[in-house]
Protein backbone atom coordinates (compact mmCIF):
# COMPACT_ATOMS: atom_id res chain seq x y z
CA UNK A 1 0.00 0.00 0.00
CA UNK A 2 3.02 2.05 0.89
CA UNK A 3 4.55 1.80 -2.28
CA UNK A 4 0.88 2.13 -4.19
CA UNK A 5 0.97 5.62 -2.64
CA UNK A 6 4.70 6.38 -2.99
CA UNK A 7 4.50 5.55 -6.88
CA UNK A 8 1.23 7.27 -7.19
CA UNK A 9 2.82 11.03 -5.47
CA UNK A 10 5.51 9.94 -8.10
CA UNK A 11 3.36 10.00 -10.99
CA UNK A 12 1.63 13.04 -9.71
CA UNK A 13 4.70 14.75 -8.70
CA UNK A 14 6.76 14.41 -11.93
CA UNK A 15 4.42 16.04 -14.53
CA UNK A 16 2.91 18.99 -12.46
CA UNK A 17 0.98 20.71 -14.91
CA UNK A 18 -1.31 18.32 -15.94
CA UNK A 19 -1.59 17.39 -11.98
CA UNK A 20 -2.99 20.86 -11.54
CA UNK A 21 -5.01 20.68 -14.70
CA UNK A 22 -6.72 17.69 -13.80
CA UNK A 23 -7.81 19.16 -9.97
CA UNK A 24 -8.30 22.36 -11.41
CA UNK A 25 -11.40 21.38 -13.53
CA UNK A 26 -12.58 19.12 -10.57
CA UNK A 27 -12.27 21.70 -8.39
CA UNK A 28 -13.93 24.08 -10.43
CA UNK A 29 -16.99 21.27 -11.53
CA UNK A 30 -17.35 20.82 -7.66
CA UNK A 31 -17.72 24.42 -7.01
CA UNK A 32 -20.47 24.90 -9.26
CA UNK A 33 -22.15 22.12 -8.87
CA UNK A 34 -21.75 21.94 -5.00
CA UNK A 35 -23.04 26.04 -5.18
CA UNK A 36 -26.12 24.81 -7.24
CA UNK A 37 -26.96 21.88 -4.93
CA UNK A 38 -27.05 24.13 -2.19
CA UNK A 39 -28.86 26.95 -3.85
CA UNK A 40 -31.37 23.96 -5.16
CA UNK A 41 -31.28 22.79 -1.63
CA UNK A 42 -32.27 26.16 0.14
CA UNK A 43 -34.52 26.88 -2.64
CA UNK A 44 -36.89 23.22 -1.55
CA UNK A 45 -36.33 24.84 2.31
CA UNK A 46 -38.27 27.98 1.02
CA UNK A 47 -40.88 25.96 -0.67
CA UNK A 48 -41.77 23.54 1.81
CA UNK A 49 -41.91 26.24 4.29
CA UNK A 50 -44.12 28.15 2.54
CA UNK A 51 -46.35 24.92 1.37
CA UNK A 52 -46.99 24.34 4.81
CA UNK A 53 -48.36 27.67 5.34
CA UNK A 54 -52.00 28.64 4.93
CA UNK A 55 -52.86 28.73 1.39
CA UNK A 56 -55.03 31.53 1.85
CA UNK A 57 -54.86 34.49 4.12
CA UNK A 58 -58.02 36.71 4.49
CA UNK A 59 -56.67 40.00 5.51
CA UNK A 60 -60.20 42.26 7.29
CA UNK A 61 -60.75 46.03 7.20
CA UNK A 62 -59.44 47.99 9.80
CA UNK A 63 -63.00 48.76 11.83
CA UNK A 64 -63.69 44.91 11.18
CA UNK A 65 -62.69 41.27 13.14
CA UNK A 66 -63.55 38.78 15.01
CA UNK A 67 -67.60 38.88 14.53
CA UNK A 68 -66.58 39.02 10.46
CA UNK A 69 -64.26 36.46 10.80
CA UNK A 70 -66.72 34.19 12.23
CA UNK A 71 -69.33 34.78 9.63
CA UNK A 72 -66.95 33.70 6.87
CA UNK A 73 -65.43 31.00 8.92
CA UNK A 74 -69.34 29.71 8.55
CA UNK A 75 -69.63 30.32 5.02
CA UNK A 76 -66.78 28.98 4.06
CA UNK A 77 -66.98 25.54 6.32
CA UNK A 78 -70.50 25.25 4.69
CA UNK A 79 -69.06 24.81 1.02
CA UNK A 80 -67.23 21.83 2.19
CA UNK A 81 -64.05 22.65 0.63
CA UNK A 82 -62.36 24.18 3.70
CA UNK A 83 -59.89 21.75 5.57
CA UNK A 84 -59.40 24.38 8.62
CA UNK A 85 -59.39 28.12 9.24
CA UNK A 86 -57.55 30.10 11.99
CA UNK A 87 -58.39 33.86 13.14
CA UNK A 88 -55.09 36.20 13.41
CA UNK A 89 -56.56 39.03 16.21
CA UNK A 90 -55.02 42.39 15.69
CA UNK A 91 -53.65 41.84 19.05
CA UNK A 92 -51.42 37.85 17.82
CA UNK A 93 -50.67 39.96 14.25
CA UNK A 94 -48.59 42.52 16.40
CA UNK A 95 -47.75 39.79 18.58
CA UNK A 96 -46.02 37.66 14.83
CA UNK A 97 -44.76 40.98 14.22
CA UNK A 98 -42.80 41.79 17.54
CA UNK A 99 -41.39 38.54 17.57
CA UNK A 100 -40.02 39.00 13.85
CA UNK A 101 -38.42 42.27 14.44
CA UNK A 102 -37.32 41.49 18.14
CA UNK A 103 -34.00 42.24 17.02
CA UNK A 104 -35.05 45.90 15.91
CA UNK A 105 -36.62 48.42 18.10
CA UNK A 106 -37.07 51.16 15.85
CA UNK A 107 -39.30 48.64 14.01
CA UNK A 108 -41.24 48.27 16.83
CA UNK A 109 -41.78 51.49 17.72
CA UNK A 110 -44.60 52.97 15.88
CA UNK A 111 -46.61 50.39 15.32
CA UNK A 112 -49.66 48.84 17.50
CA UNK A 113 -52.53 46.44 17.36
CA UNK A 114 -54.57 48.94 15.47
CA UNK A 115 -52.50 49.00 12.35
CA UNK A 116 -52.41 46.02 11.99
CA UNK A 117 -55.32 43.87 9.97
CA UNK A 118 -56.83 40.78 11.43
CA UNK A 119 -56.98 37.91 9.26
CA UNK A 120 -58.00 34.44 8.41
CA UNK A 121 -55.70 32.28 7.66
CA UNK A 122 -57.52 29.06 5.08
CA UNK A 123 -56.57 25.84 3.98
CA UNK A 124 -58.66 24.23 1.61
CA UNK A 125 -59.45 20.42 1.10
CA UNK A 126 -57.92 20.70 -2.45
CA UNK A 127 -55.98 23.21 -3.55
CA UNK A 128 -57.84 23.67 -6.72
CA UNK A 129 -60.74 24.67 -4.64
CA UNK A 130 -58.79 28.25 -3.32
CA UNK A 131 -60.29 29.57 -6.83
CA UNK A 132 -63.91 28.30 -6.02
CA UNK A 133 -63.74 30.04 -2.74
CA UNK A 134 -62.20 33.62 -3.47
CA UNK A 135 -65.41 34.55 -4.80
CA UNK A 136 -67.09 33.59 -1.63
CA UNK A 137 -64.61 35.20 0.24
CA UNK A 138 -64.71 38.57 -1.56
CA UNK A 139 -68.57 38.99 -1.44
CA UNK A 140 -68.00 38.84 2.75
CA UNK A 141 -68.05 41.17 4.94
CA UNK A 142 -65.09 43.59 6.29
CA UNK A 143 -62.35 41.46 3.89
CA UNK A 144 -60.04 44.45 2.31
CA UNK A 145 -57.66 41.97 0.82
CA UNK A 146 -57.43 38.15 -0.42
CA UNK A 147 -53.42 36.70 -1.12
CA UNK A 148 -53.02 33.67 -2.06
CA UNK A 149 -49.65 31.57 -0.90
CA UNK A 150 -49.78 29.57 -3.96
CA UNK A 151 -48.81 32.79 -6.07
CA UNK A 152 -45.75 32.91 -3.54
CA UNK A 153 -44.98 28.85 -3.66
CA UNK A 154 -45.55 28.78 -7.97
CA UNK A 155 -42.94 31.77 -8.21
CA UNK A 156 -40.53 29.64 -5.89
CA UNK A 157 -41.09 26.35 -7.78
CA UNK A 158 -40.60 28.03 -11.05
CA UNK A 159 -37.34 29.51 -9.72
CA UNK A 160 -36.06 26.11 -8.10
CA UNK A 161 -36.56 24.43 -11.11
CA UNK A 162 -34.91 26.94 -13.65
CA UNK A 163 -32.06 26.58 -10.29
CA UNK A 164 -32.18 22.80 -11.22
CA UNK A 165 -32.15 22.73 -14.50
CA UNK A 166 -29.61 25.61 -15.30
CA UNK A 167 -27.48 24.49 -12.41
CA UNK A 168 -27.88 20.96 -13.26
CA UNK A 169 -26.95 21.17 -17.35
CA UNK A 170 -23.68 23.56 -16.24
CA UNK A 171 -22.67 20.68 -13.61
CA UNK A 172 -23.51 18.55 -16.29
CA UNK A 173 -21.08 19.96 -18.57
CA UNK A 174 -18.54 20.08 -16.26
CA UNK A 175 -18.50 16.97 -15.34
CA UNK A 176 -18.05 15.47 -18.83
CA UNK A 177 -15.25 18.05 -19.09
CA UNK A 178 -13.52 16.90 -15.68
CA UNK A 179 -13.83 13.62 -17.28
CA UNK A 180 -12.38 14.27 -20.16
CA UNK A 181 -9.79 15.74 -18.87
CA UNK A 182 -8.88 13.25 -16.49
CA UNK A 183 -8.86 10.79 -19.39
CA UNK A 184 -6.15 12.81 -21.24
CA UNK A 185 -4.21 13.07 -18.33
CA UNK A 186 -4.29 9.60 -17.25
CA UNK A 187 -4.18 8.75 -21.07
CA UNK A 188 -0.35 10.71 -21.19
CA UNK A 189 0.89 8.74 -17.75
CA UNK A 190 -0.04 5.57 -19.73
CA UNK A 191 2.15 6.52 -22.63
CA UNK A 192 4.55 7.46 -20.24
CA UNK A 193 4.44 4.42 -18.64
CA UNK A 194 4.40 2.14 -21.79
CA UNK A 195 7.18 0.11 -20.85
CA UNK A 196 6.24 -0.52 -17.24
CA UNK A 197 3.16 -1.82 -18.28
CA UNK A 198 4.43 -3.96 -20.77
CA UNK A 199 7.05 -5.45 -18.16
CA UNK A 200 4.66 -6.02 -16.07
CA UNK A 201 2.04 -7.61 -18.19
CA UNK A 202 5.08 -10.17 -19.11
CA UNK A 203 5.92 -11.32 -15.68
CA UNK A 204 2.55 -11.77 -14.77
CA UNK A 205 0.76 -8.93 -13.11
CA UNK A 206 -3.03 -8.85 -13.40
CA UNK A 207 -5.05 -6.25 -14.71
CA UNK A 208 -6.16 -5.39 -11.71
CA UNK A 209 -2.49 -4.93 -10.37
CA UNK A 210 -1.45 -2.51 -13.60
CA UNK A 211 -4.43 -0.40 -13.29
CA UNK A 212 -4.94 0.30 -9.74
CA UNK A 213 -1.74 3.07 -9.55
CA UNK A 214 -4.00 4.96 -12.29
CA UNK A 215 -7.28 4.46 -10.94
CA UNK A 216 -6.44 5.90 -7.84
CA UNK A 217 -4.53 8.69 -9.16
CA UNK A 218 -7.47 9.64 -10.72
CA UNK A 219 -9.64 9.57 -7.74
CA UNK A 220 -7.30 11.56 -5.69
CA UNK A 221 -7.95 14.30 -8.27
CA UNK A 222 -11.46 13.86 -7.96
CA UNK A 223 -11.05 14.10 -4.02
CA UNK A 224 -8.33 16.82 -3.94
CA UNK A 225 -10.69 18.66 -6.03
CA UNK A 226 -14.10 18.19 -3.97
CA UNK A 227 -12.23 18.91 -1.06
CA UNK A 228 -10.86 22.25 -2.30
CA UNK A 229 -14.51 23.23 -3.46
CA UNK A 230 -16.12 21.92 -0.17
CA UNK A 231 -13.13 24.22 1.90
CA UNK A 232 -14.15 27.39 -0.40
CA UNK A 233 -18.17 26.90 -0.27
CA UNK A 234 -17.69 26.71 3.83
CA UNK A 235 -15.64 29.68 3.79
CA UNK A 236 -18.24 31.31 1.81
CA UNK A 237 -21.25 30.00 4.04
CA UNK A 238 -19.64 31.37 7.10
CA UNK A 239 -18.30 34.11 5.53
CA UNK A 240 -22.22 35.24 4.44
CA UNK A 241 -24.25 33.62 7.39
CA UNK A 242 -25.07 36.75 9.23
CA UNK A 243 -26.11 38.39 6.04
CA UNK A 244 -28.19 34.45 5.22
CA UNK A 245 -29.78 34.14 8.73
CA UNK A 246 -31.25 37.77 8.07
CA UNK A 247 -32.72 37.20 4.90
CA UNK A 248 -33.80 32.99 5.34
CA UNK A 249 -33.15 32.88 8.98
CA UNK A 250 -37.41 32.50 9.51
CA UNK A 251 -37.05 29.43 7.93
CA UNK A 252 -36.31 26.70 10.33
CA UNK A 253 -33.98 24.22 8.95
CA UNK A 254 -32.25 27.65 7.40
CA UNK A 255 -31.82 28.79 11.19
CA UNK A 256 -30.97 25.74 12.51
CA UNK A 257 -28.19 24.90 10.44
CA UNK A 258 -26.44 28.70 10.38
CA UNK A 259 -27.89 29.78 13.76
CA UNK A 260 -24.29 28.03 15.64
CA UNK A 261 -21.45 26.85 13.17
CA UNK A 262 -19.89 24.85 15.58
CA UNK A 263 -23.25 23.01 16.64
CA UNK A 264 -23.45 19.46 15.67
CA UNK A 265 -26.22 20.26 13.34
CA UNK A 266 -23.42 22.69 11.15
CA UNK A 267 -20.79 20.55 11.68
CA UNK A 268 -22.64 17.14 10.69
CA UNK A 269 -23.97 18.71 7.59
CA UNK A 270 -21.03 20.39 6.60
CA UNK A 271 -18.84 17.12 7.46
CA UNK A 272 -22.09 14.80 5.49
CA UNK A 273 -21.32 17.30 2.38
CA UNK A 274 -17.94 16.96 2.41
CA UNK A 275 -18.69 13.26 2.31
CA UNK A 276 -20.53 13.24 -0.33
CA UNK A 277 -18.72 15.66 -2.61
CA UNK A 278 -15.07 13.38 -1.86
CA UNK A 279 -16.76 10.12 -2.75
CA UNK A 280 -18.30 11.59 -6.15
CA UNK A 281 -14.92 13.49 -6.98
CA UNK A 282 -12.89 9.93 -6.31
CA UNK A 283 -15.79 8.08 -8.67
CA UNK A 284 -16.05 10.79 -11.23
CA UNK A 285 -11.95 10.16 -11.37
CA UNK A 286 -11.76 6.58 -10.89
CA UNK A 287 -14.28 6.45 -13.95
CA UNK A 288 -12.63 8.65 -16.37
CA UNK A 289 -9.03 6.45 -15.49
CA UNK A 290 -11.06 3.44 -16.23
CA UNK A 291 -12.48 4.23 -19.47
CA UNK A 292 -9.03 5.44 -20.40
CA UNK A 293 -7.38 2.50 -18.98
CA UNK A 294 -9.82 0.05 -20.98
CA UNK A 295 -8.69 1.70 -24.44
CA UNK A 296 -4.64 1.82 -23.99
CA UNK A 297 -4.61 -1.13 -21.80
CA UNK A 298 -5.32 -4.52 -23.25
CA UNK A 299 -4.08 -8.06 -22.68
CA UNK B 1 6.16 -30.19 -20.41
CA UNK B 2 6.14 -27.99 -23.23
CA UNK B 3 5.00 -29.24 -26.66
CA UNK B 4 4.81 -27.94 -29.40
CA UNK B 5 2.77 -30.32 -32.35
CA UNK B 6 2.36 -28.87 -35.63
CA UNK B 7 2.94 -25.48 -34.71
CA UNK B 8 2.72 -22.97 -37.95
CA UNK B 9 3.39 -18.73 -37.12
CA UNK B 10 2.18 -16.56 -40.41
CA UNK B 11 2.89 -13.25 -39.72
CA UNK B 12 0.95 -12.61 -43.69
CA UNK B 13 4.92 -12.23 -45.46
CA UNK B 14 6.19 -13.64 -47.67
CA UNK B 15 7.20 -16.87 -45.49
CA UNK B 16 5.74 -17.74 -42.44
CA UNK B 17 7.98 -17.11 -39.00
CA UNK B 18 6.81 -20.61 -38.28
CA UNK B 19 6.63 -23.88 -39.90
CA UNK B 20 5.20 -27.30 -39.31
CA UNK B 21 7.23 -27.36 -35.70
CA UNK B 22 6.88 -30.25 -33.05
CA UNK B 23 9.12 -30.64 -30.47
CA UNK B 24 8.48 -31.75 -26.63
CA UNK B 25 10.08 -30.10 -23.97
CA UNK B 26 9.90 -32.36 -20.49
CA UNK B 27 9.96 -30.78 -17.24
CA UNK B 28 13.66 -29.92 -15.68
CA UNK B 29 15.19 -29.44 -19.56
CA UNK B 30 18.18 -27.36 -20.17
CA UNK B 31 17.44 -26.19 -23.77
CA UNK B 32 19.50 -23.98 -26.42
CA UNK B 33 17.75 -22.83 -29.08
CA UNK B 34 19.99 -21.65 -31.76
CA UNK B 35 19.38 -20.31 -35.14
CA UNK B 36 19.99 -17.73 -37.69
CA UNK B 37 18.28 -13.84 -37.30
CA UNK B 38 14.60 -14.18 -38.36
CA UNK B 39 14.99 -17.97 -37.85
CA UNK B 40 11.90 -17.98 -35.61
CA UNK B 41 13.33 -18.08 -32.15
CA UNK B 42 11.88 -15.07 -30.62
CA UNK B 43 8.29 -16.02 -32.13
CA UNK B 44 8.73 -19.64 -30.53
CA UNK B 45 9.43 -17.75 -27.11
CA UNK B 46 6.54 -15.76 -27.69
CA UNK B 47 4.12 -18.21 -28.58
CA UNK B 48 5.17 -19.92 -25.28
CA UNK B 49 4.02 -16.86 -22.86
CA UNK B 50 1.08 -16.24 -25.21
CA UNK B 51 2.40 -13.33 -26.02
CA UNK B 52 1.52 -14.38 -29.89
CA UNK B 53 -1.25 -17.04 -31.01
CA UNK B 54 -0.34 -19.62 -33.37
CA UNK B 55 -1.92 -19.42 -37.07
CA UNK B 56 -1.77 -23.36 -36.91
CA UNK B 57 -1.22 -26.41 -34.44
CA UNK B 58 -1.04 -26.99 -31.15
CA UNK B 59 0.58 -25.80 -28.12
CA UNK B 60 0.54 -27.12 -24.39
CA UNK B 61 2.30 -25.97 -21.16
CA UNK B 62 1.80 -27.87 -18.93
CA UNK B 63 -1.92 -27.58 -18.28
CA UNK B 64 -2.52 -24.49 -20.48
CA UNK B 65 -3.77 -25.09 -23.83
CA UNK B 66 -2.83 -21.96 -25.32
CA UNK B 67 -4.27 -21.83 -28.49
CA UNK B 68 -7.66 -21.65 -26.05
CA UNK B 69 -6.45 -20.15 -22.90
CA UNK B 70 -8.73 -17.68 -21.91
CA UNK B 71 -7.75 -13.71 -21.59
CA UNK B 72 -8.06 -13.77 -17.87
CA UNK B 73 -5.99 -16.20 -17.67
CA UNK B 74 -2.65 -15.46 -19.07
CA UNK B 75 -1.30 -13.39 -16.45
CA UNK B 76 -1.34 -17.16 -14.35
CA UNK B 77 0.75 -18.71 -17.27
CA UNK B 78 3.11 -16.04 -17.29
CA UNK B 79 3.92 -16.52 -13.36
CA UNK B 80 4.18 -19.85 -14.55
CA UNK B 81 6.77 -18.88 -17.22
CA UNK B 82 8.90 -16.24 -16.58
CA UNK B 83 11.43 -15.03 -19.02
CA UNK B 84 14.75 -13.18 -19.21
CA UNK B 85 15.63 -10.24 -22.35
CA UNK B 86 18.31 -9.86 -23.92
CA UNK B 87 17.56 -5.80 -22.95
CA UNK B 88 16.69 -6.80 -19.39
CA UNK B 89 13.74 -4.72 -19.35
CA UNK B 90 14.39 -3.45 -15.94
CA UNK B 91 12.37 -0.54 -14.39
CA UNK B 92 14.90 2.38 -14.27
CA UNK B 93 13.67 4.81 -11.82
CA UNK B 94 13.28 2.05 -9.06
CA UNK B 95 15.99 0.07 -7.08
CA UNK B 96 17.72 -3.76 -7.72
CA UNK B 97 15.56 -4.91 -4.82
CA UNK B 98 11.80 -2.90 -5.94
CA UNK B 99 13.00 -4.47 -9.34
CA UNK B 100 13.19 -8.02 -8.11
CA UNK B 101 10.51 -7.20 -5.42
CA UNK B 102 7.61 -6.66 -8.32
CA UNK B 103 8.31 -10.23 -9.64
CA UNK B 104 6.60 -11.41 -6.45
CA UNK B 105 4.36 -8.36 -5.44
CA UNK B 106 2.55 -9.52 -9.11
CA UNK B 107 2.02 -13.08 -7.13
CA UNK B 108 0.21 -11.26 -4.00
CA UNK B 109 2.77 -12.50 -1.56
CA UNK B 110 3.18 -10.84 1.51
CA UNK B 111 5.87 -8.34 2.62
CA UNK B 112 7.86 -10.86 4.12
CA UNK B 113 8.22 -13.51 2.23
CA UNK B 114 9.07 -10.95 -0.92
CA UNK B 115 11.62 -9.93 1.49
CA UNK B 116 13.34 -12.65 2.03
CA UNK B 117 12.61 -13.85 -1.80
CA UNK B 118 14.72 -10.87 -3.10
CA UNK B 119 17.24 -11.76 -0.13
CA UNK B 120 17.67 -15.47 -1.51
CA UNK B 121 17.59 -14.58 -5.32
CA UNK B 122 20.14 -11.51 -4.72
CA UNK B 123 22.19 -14.15 -3.05
CA UNK B 124 22.00 -16.53 -5.97
CA UNK B 125 23.06 -14.15 -8.41
CA UNK B 126 26.02 -12.29 -6.12
CA UNK B 127 24.72 -9.11 -5.77
CA UNK B 128 23.40 -8.84 -2.19
CA UNK B 129 25.59 -5.71 -1.77
CA UNK B 130 23.57 -3.96 -4.96
CA UNK B 131 20.00 -3.88 -3.41
CA UNK B 132 19.71 -0.20 -2.57
CA UNK B 133 21.40 0.65 -5.70
CA UNK B 134 19.34 2.11 -9.24
CA UNK B 135 19.55 0.07 -12.54
CA UNK B 136 21.85 2.78 -14.28
CA UNK B 137 24.56 2.36 -11.62
CA UNK B 138 24.96 -1.23 -12.80
CA UNK B 139 27.08 -3.22 -15.08
CA UNK B 140 25.21 -5.08 -18.27
CA UNK B 141 26.42 -8.32 -16.63
CA UNK B 142 24.96 -7.27 -13.00
CA UNK B 143 21.92 -6.20 -15.19
CA UNK B 144 21.33 -9.30 -16.20
CA UNK B 145 21.86 -10.88 -13.27
CA UNK B 146 18.93 -9.07 -11.92
CA UNK B 147 16.49 -9.80 -14.98
CA UNK B 148 17.10 -13.26 -14.13
CA UNK B 149 16.82 -12.64 -10.35
CA UNK B 150 13.60 -10.96 -11.13
CA UNK B 151 12.54 -14.12 -13.56
CA UNK B 152 12.95 -16.74 -10.71
CA UNK B 153 11.82 -14.94 -7.89
CA UNK B 154 8.27 -16.25 -7.62
CA UNK B 155 9.44 -19.97 -8.03
CA UNK B 156 8.50 -20.25 -11.74
CA UNK B 157 8.32 -23.75 -13.80
CA UNK B 158 9.95 -23.03 -16.83
CA UNK B 159 12.36 -20.12 -17.75
CA UNK B 160 12.96 -18.28 -21.34
CA UNK B 161 16.10 -16.75 -21.87
CA UNK B 162 15.94 -14.43 -25.07
CA UNK B 163 19.16 -14.30 -25.43
CA UNK B 164 20.80 -12.99 -22.05
CA UNK B 165 24.34 -13.18 -23.40
CA UNK B 166 23.84 -11.21 -26.28
CA UNK B 167 25.53 -7.83 -24.66
CA UNK B 168 28.15 -9.87 -22.56
CA UNK B 169 31.39 -10.24 -23.06
CA UNK B 170 32.55 -13.74 -23.18
CA UNK B 171 33.48 -14.42 -19.21
CA UNK B 172 30.75 -12.72 -17.93
CA UNK B 173 28.59 -14.80 -20.25
CA UNK B 174 29.95 -18.16 -18.86
CA UNK B 175 28.87 -16.50 -15.47
CA UNK B 176 25.14 -16.21 -16.71
CA UNK B 177 25.03 -19.61 -18.20
CA UNK B 178 26.33 -20.79 -14.80
CA UNK B 179 23.51 -19.06 -13.45
CA UNK B 180 20.83 -20.44 -15.07
CA UNK B 181 22.26 -23.73 -14.84
CA UNK B 182 21.63 -23.57 -11.17
CA UNK B 183 18.47 -22.46 -11.83
CA UNK B 184 17.55 -25.55 -13.93
CA UNK B 185 19.32 -27.49 -10.90
CA UNK B 186 16.84 -26.41 -9.16
CA UNK B 187 14.08 -28.37 -10.79
CA UNK B 188 13.13 -25.15 -13.45
CA UNK B 189 12.79 -25.80 -16.87
CA UNK B 190 15.31 -23.24 -19.05
CA UNK B 191 15.28 -22.52 -23.04
CA UNK B 192 18.13 -20.23 -23.75
CA UNK B 193 18.38 -18.51 -27.06
CA UNK B 194 21.92 -17.92 -28.24
CA UNK B 195 23.98 -17.25 -30.98
CA UNK B 196 27.00 -18.07 -29.00
CA UNK B 197 28.64 -20.88 -30.26
CA UNK B 198 31.34 -21.21 -27.81
CA UNK B 199 28.43 -21.52 -25.03
CA UNK B 200 26.41 -23.88 -26.65
CA UNK B 201 29.40 -26.23 -27.72
CA UNK B 202 31.12 -26.06 -24.42
CA UNK B 203 27.79 -26.84 -22.04
CA UNK B 204 26.85 -30.10 -24.15
CA UNK B 205 22.78 -29.42 -23.78
CA UNK B 206 20.03 -30.72 -25.60
CA UNK B 207 20.02 -28.08 -28.61
CA UNK B 208 17.36 -27.21 -31.18
CA UNK B 209 18.28 -25.66 -34.43
CA UNK B 210 15.65 -23.53 -36.03
CA UNK B 211 16.48 -22.62 -40.06
CA UNK B 212 14.14 -20.25 -41.70
CA UNK B 213 10.80 -21.13 -39.50
CA UNK B 214 12.18 -24.74 -39.37
CA UNK B 215 13.19 -27.39 -37.17
CA UNK B 216 16.34 -28.12 -38.95
CA UNK B 217 17.90 -30.40 -35.79
CA UNK B 218 16.72 -31.64 -32.26
CA UNK B 219 20.20 -32.94 -30.22
CA UNK B 220 20.33 -34.17 -26.96
CA UNK B 221 24.24 -33.18 -26.38
CA UNK B 222 24.00 -30.65 -29.20
CA UNK B 223 26.45 -28.58 -31.09
CA UNK B 224 26.42 -25.14 -32.97
CA UNK B 225 25.55 -26.49 -36.45
CA UNK B 226 24.97 -23.26 -38.37
CA UNK B 227 28.40 -22.08 -39.78
CA UNK B 228 29.80 -18.41 -39.49
CA UNK B 229 28.99 -19.01 -43.45
CA UNK B 230 25.03 -19.88 -43.28
CA UNK B 231 24.71 -17.21 -40.48
CA UNK B 232 26.07 -14.45 -42.74
CA UNK B 233 23.65 -15.38 -45.84
CA UNK B 234 20.71 -15.27 -43.86
CA UNK B 235 21.35 -12.18 -42.61
CA UNK B 236 21.88 -11.12 -46.04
Amino acid sequence: MKKNTNSIWTHMRRSPYQTLAAILTMFLTFLLGGVFALTTGTSLSILRYFEGKPQLTVFFMEKAGKPEADALKITLEGTGKVASTKFVSKDDALAIYKEQNKNDPLLLEMVTADILPASLEVTAIDPRFLSELEPVIKKADGVEEVIFQKDVVDALLSWTNAIRIIGGTLAGLLAIDSLLIIMTVIGLKIAMKKEEIEILKLIGATQWYIRKPFVIEGGIYGIVGAFFAWLIMTILLLVFRSSLLSFLGAIPVIHALLVNPLSSVFLLSAFAFLGILCITGFLLGAIGSLITLARYIKF
Amino acid sequence: MIRFDHVSKDFGGSKPALSDISVEIPDGDFVFLIGPTGAGKSTLLKLIIRDLVPTEGLITVDNWDITTIPQSQIHQLRRHVRMVFQDFKLLMDRTISENIAVGMEVLGKPREEIEKGVHDVLELVELSDKSDVFPAQLSAGELQRIGIARAIVGGPKILLADEPTGNLDPETSDEIIDILKEVNKMGTTVIVVTHNATLVDKNKKRTITLKAGKLEHDEIKGKYHLTKRSHHEKEH
